[in-house]
């Protein structure tokens, strides 16, 4: 082997340092989407719909209703859950779909892992992009927002980090969950879950809607504490709860990602 | 000539007599096709529109103020919201059917190469997909308009059955286009612009969540004239029973027109992409 470097003139490859290997991933991402950057930029444009959809159009027809006290337009309501679920629906959908599609069929990971990359610095680095993309899609959506006039507190300015830290979390759960599959038919199961919360997690209407029982369980959802986040953020009402959310999606995402890691190593590497 | 006796099929491939026995022979394939998918789509074809319901027509609605002044004479949300979700379910199903596995049939399993190897033409394979399309959206469209019953939306029993019956016109004018845009591009990735693009704008801003008075007078117009809101109008003036029948024969004629134009150039279009 030695030898046989040598007649390359090549050195045996180093491994690569955290920082470096997802580096090399986030790069390999930019350039597959420098070819289709209209896909790119299109992208934000989905919750800015539903804004001005449901938030606008349907808001006009809507008895308002108080939050933390005080009375809210019910587009300033409805903006901050279509953050939190914008984070969400992207970072699935790039961790499910498109990594199942590089897992199975590119074999893409097969190719990397061939060099001094390994299967965390994967998870991670293809996180590391989803979030990078996500953070400039609700940057967009912010500056939206202030041009609106739904933006009263400078605690919104926290919205990006917290969508942020929705999109990781789902992210990775997302992928971990994406690994036990067999097939595209098993993405009918993600549907299920992802469908309900994008509707039913307070994004459009007051958990107040709810009988007491019900409440308990839809403000135990994931997504729930990422609407709340957001919300208590842009309406410039955070309170301790909001530490609670935060917490309870760190925990969240800090699981999917070590399964992630050892269900890579297992389907991978061995 | 050769004597083919005993050596080949028993008898001699022949043409079709007619379009419509053409795209019949091609009925087993498609009901081949629908007994093994169907239970795919079992989800996002019956759950999703039963929890679209539940989520904006119901708890939501619970929060507007109905007034069937403002809400095209629904006297709830409810009423209003619900037959023009089952239109928007009808583009949704031609946008996912028309749409990957289309491109799939030129470009990944080249199925429409080996159908036309046969004495079938263009006009027979588009027909049977349409056939298809048209089946599984009044299978869908059905199974929802039944869901909706219990709520109480409906006002008379044939203006339903009407409604269902124009949701195969509805599936026609948004499955033509949308074919022959599949049959046009070059790469998978300009799908997600029609999605971003068309199919979500469509759904959102054609009444179907709230009256196109809504947008004002200058976006109004536009609205009304995109294709989703003939359907979603007609469907609605047949649940709750207002019908003004000039206006339904004008949204019948723009659909059927619609359709018919994208039918005759996605011939066309399926032609010269098989045959050069």
């Amino acid at each position: 082997m030695a030898l046989f470097n040598a007649a390359l003139g090549a050195t045996v490859a180093r491994p690569l340092r955290g920082g470096e290997a997802a580096r090399m991933l986030l790069w390999r991402n930019i350039l597959v989407y420098r070819r289709a950057w209209l896909v790119f930029i299109t992208g934000f444009l989905e919750p800015v719909f539903y804004l001005f959809s449901i938030g606008i159009g349907v808001g006009a027809m809507v008895v308002g209703f108080e939050y933390a006290g005080k009375p809210v337009d019910y587009r300033e309501f409805v903006a901050p859950g279509m953050i939190a679920a914008s984070a969400m629906n992207g970072a699935l959908l790039d961790a499910t779909f498109n990594f199942f599609f590089k897992l199975k069929y590119n074999k893409l990971y097969d190719q990397m892992l061939a060099t001094p990359l390994r299967t965390a610095d994967i998870a991670i680095g293809e996180i590391l992009w989803n979030q990078l993309r996500s953070g400039i899609y609700v940057t967009a959506f912010l500056l939206i927002m202030v041009a609106m006039d739904l933006v009263h507190s400078w605690w919104a300015l926290l919205v990006v980090p917290a969508a942020l830290l929705i999109g990781s979390a789902f992210g990775a759960v997302g992928m971990a969950l994406t690994t036990y599959m067999s097939s595209w038919q098993d993405f009918e199961k993600v549907t299920l879950a992802m469908m309900p919360m994008f509707l039913f997690s307070a994004t459009f209407f007051p958990v107040t809607a709810y009988p007491e029982w019900l409440r308990w369980i839809v403000e135990f959802t994931p997504l729930y504490r990422g609407v709340v986040l957001c919300r208590e953020l842009t309406l410039g009402v955070p309170s301790w709860g909001s530490l609670v959310s935060v917490v309870y999606l760190l925990a969240f995402g800090a699981i999917g990602l070590v399964v992630v890691r050892r269900r890579l190593d297992s389907l991978l590497l061995t | 000539m050769v004597d083919y006796a005993g050596s080949g099929p028993a008898t001699p491939p022949t043409a079709p007599s007619g379009l419509v026995s053409g795209a019949l022979r091609m009925g087993d394939y498609w009901l081949t096709v629908l007994a093994r998918t169907w239970k795919g789509g079992v989800i996002t074809t019956f759950v999703t529109p039963f929890f679209y319901v539940l989520a904006l027509g119901v708890l939501l609605g619970g929060f507007v103020e109905a007034d069937p002044a403002t809400l095209e004479g629904a006297d709830s949300y409810l009423a209003f919201v619900a037959p023009g979700m089952v239109a928007a379910h009808a583009m949704t199903i031609a946008f996912s059917e028309m749409t990957y596995p289309v491109y799939g049939m030129v470009k990944w399993q080249r199925i429409y190469f080996s159908m036309i190897a046969s004495p079938l033409t263009a006009s027979h394979i588009v027909l049977a997909q349409l056939g298809f399309l048209m089946l599984r959206t009044l299978f869908a469209c059905g199974v929802f308009l039944l869901v909706l019953t219990p709520f109480g939306v409906f006002e008379t029993w044939w203006g339903v059955l009407v409604a269902w019956l124009v949701q195969g016109l509805v599936v026609l004018a948004f499955g033509t286009p949308v074919m022959l845009f599949s049959l046009s591009i070059k790469g998978e990735e300009s799908f997600a612009l029609i999605f971003r693009l068309g199919m979500i704008p469509l759904t959102l801003f054609s009444g179907t969540f709230f009256p196109v008075a809504n947008l004002g007078p200058v976006l109004e117009k536009i609205a009304m004239a995109s294709p989703l809101w003939q359907g979603v109008n007609l469907t609605r003036m047949l649940a709750l029973g207002e019908i003004d029948w000039a206006l339904a024969a004008i949204h019948v004629a723009y659909l059927g027109v619609l359709a018919g134009v994208c039918w005759w150039l996605a011939v066309r279009r399926l032609g010269e992409r098989l045959v050069s």
